[in-house]
């Protein structure tokens, strides 16, 4: 797939010294969704204030859709559509004013249909003339969103779209975001739950000290980085391990209810029925076996602990 | 040029005026108002008439321009500072809009803002005393101008304010006094001699002076001094407005 953006060598130096990048590169491929994660002040925010043209890069170059934002900066911004961090929005102003003059300010001609499309999509549509004072922390996320699609944007730039909102309100925004790209839009997520970057992304970047660590599809960080652990209840406990079992490198959990074994899925040969034979061997009765995969979470916290 | 964009920002500027009408337009005519009840009515009529107009009627052009000036600043220092202090910045910055097209529609809008309260001034001014327009056209180049000019100034301030109390610092230290001392009430010829002098310091003077020729054909300095301090004035504001675009001050980091 083609890259929509690409970033180059991107460094920012803020008037007071912090380098918040140094030598970031990036390409996101048109039509992914892309989780940017990194932990705070890893230069998440700084990376999209620069593709969106809010902070001026000290250093680097980026395109979107081939436009460089500093010199060709208007094609550039028309393409993106942004969703901050922050609920910034104006308190006294109705709902359906706000989208329509987001779409105005990226030189849109005015489309009544489209903007009752995309508030109905968000589900807005029935708070439409209500003040956004009145809404919701939620609706206020969604007016946001609203906002940042009023002008039909081909990528959509969601800077912690969910943070402070409930599981249920998570989900369907989730939803949101999956019909989006489904209609075409490409999608950079930045966000501190992994746990929704592990549902969304396609891909994932890691992003440390102003520096982009890695980028890779989900699933193949998943199985690269990610261990097995499979956890072994004993029928009763054993207070030290039998010698013949020493080389698995078990761990005792429980008070020695269970033992429990790490594994690399990514081996010829993960040791299972080797290690299961030699505890029968030994005299000790299964009670039950559970395996587990380690989570993005785990991965995520290993890389930035490792770089650091 | 975007023109949706400018558009955009123009009406959701206007549109703020209507959802605040009474703050915006009722307050500064009942305010002008008070000013005709008391100075025209009550004072001026034991005061002789001023360079032969009667003293109600003198202080018409001072009142519009006292109002057209205080309006046009803290409707656009207002306009650009609110985003800033709320976030919403964030939008103008990443929109396909340049600094001209965003000053172009916040600017606009307040200049259109004062202008239209400094016409219905001009209207609520006919019900208490006998104005006269000798020079139509002149009153409203001045007017225009003026509008255009401290609304620019306002703008500026409004990039310039970190909170709320900065914004309120210069209209209320430097402009209030400024306009006041500027010949709103009277003709710099009242002066002694050395505060003549001073007050030719005071930008003001000229444009209420030029304003006030518009009405009456007298004036306090030459029409065309006046016309080319303002031109002077609307300058530097525009110079100041493109330098805090092109190095982002304060806008951007």
């Amino acid at each position: 797939m083609d890259s929509i953006i690409s970033v180059r060598d991107l460094a920012k130096v803020y008037d007071n010294g912090f380098a918040a990048l140094s030598g970031a590169r990036l390409e996101i491929e048109e039509g992914e969704i892309l989780a940017l994660l990194g932990p705070n002040g890893a230069g998440k925010t700084t990376l999209i204030s620069i593709i969106c043209g809010l902070v001026t890069p000290t250093d680097g170059q980026v395109t979107v859709g081939g436009h460089d934002v500093v010199q060709d900066w208007r094609r550039a911004r028309s393409l993106i559509g942004l969703v901050p961090q922050e609920v910034a929005l104006e308190p006294f102003e109705k709902v359906i004013n706000t989208v329509r003059f987001s779409r105005g300010l990226f030189g849109r001609p005015a489309d009544p249909a489209r903007i009752e499309q995309v508030l109905r999509q968000l589900s807005l549509w029935e708070k439409r003339n209500e003040k956004i004072m009145s809404l919701s922390g939620g609706m206020k996320r969604r007016v946001l969103i609203a906002k940042a699609l009023a002008h039909d944007p081909q990528i959509l730039f969601l800077d912690e779209p969910t943070a402070g909102v409930d599981v249920e309100l998570r989900k369907e925004m989730w939803e949101v975001v999956r019909g989006l790209q489904d209609a075409g839009v490409t999608i950079l997520l930045t966000t501190h739950y992994i746990e929704e970057a592990e549902a969304m992304a396609d891909r994932v970047a890691v992003i440390n000290g102003g520096r982009i660590l890695l980028v890779e599809e989900k699933a193949a960080l998943m199985r690269r980085m990610g261990k097995r652990q499979m956890r072994i209840e004993l029928g009763t406990p054993v207070d030290r391990l039998p010698e013949s079992l020493a080389a698995y490198g078990l761990e005792r959990a429980d008070d020695g209810a269970a033992l429990v074994y790490t594994y690399d899925t990514a081996a010829d040969r993960t040791g299972i029925t080797r290690l299961l034979n030699d505890i029968q061997a030994a005299g000790l009765v299964l009670h039950d076996v559970q395996t587990r995969q380690s989570s993005l979470e785990e991965i995520f916290v290993d890389l930035v602990k490792e770089a650091s | 040029m975007n023109w949706p964009a400018i558009l955009a920002i123009y009406r959701y500027e206007m549109a703020r005026t209507y959802r605040t009408l009474a703050q915006s337009v009722i307050s500064p005519v009942i305010s002008t108002s008070l000013y005709f009840v008391v100075f025209g009515a009550a004072i001026g009529s034991r005061i002789d008439s001023v360079e032969g107009v009667a003293y109600g009627a003198f202080i018409v052009p001072g009142l519009i321009m006292l109002t057209v000036i205080t309006q046009g600043i803290s409707n656009a220092s207002f306009a650009i500072y609110f985003p800033k202090f709320i976030g919403t910045i964030y939008e103008l910055l990443s929109a396909p809009v340049s600094f001209l097209e965003i000053v172009i529609g916040y600017v606009g809008a307040a200049a259109t803002k004062s202008l239209l309260i400094g016409l219905i001034i001009l209207g609520t001014a006919t019900f208490f005393v006998e104005v006269q327009i000798l020079h139509p056209v002149a009153m409203l180049v001045f007017l225009v101008l003026t509008c255009v000019s401290f609304s620019l100034f306002g703008f500026i301030i409004g990039i310039w304010a970190q909170n709320f109390e900065q914004l309120q610092l210069v209209p209320l230290l430097i402009i209030t006094p400024l306009v006041f001392l500027g010949g709103s009430f009277y003709s710099i010829s009242m002066l002694p001699p050395f505060w003549q002098t001073v007050t030719l310091f005071n930008p003001v003077v000229y444009l209420i002076s030029g304003f006030r020729w518009s009405f009456y054909g007298t004036a306090d300095v030459g029409i065309g001094l006046s016309l080319a301090m303002i031109a002077l004035f609307l300058g530097l504001c525009l110079g100041a407005t493109w330098w805090i675009f092109r190095t982002g001050w304060r806008i951007k980091s």
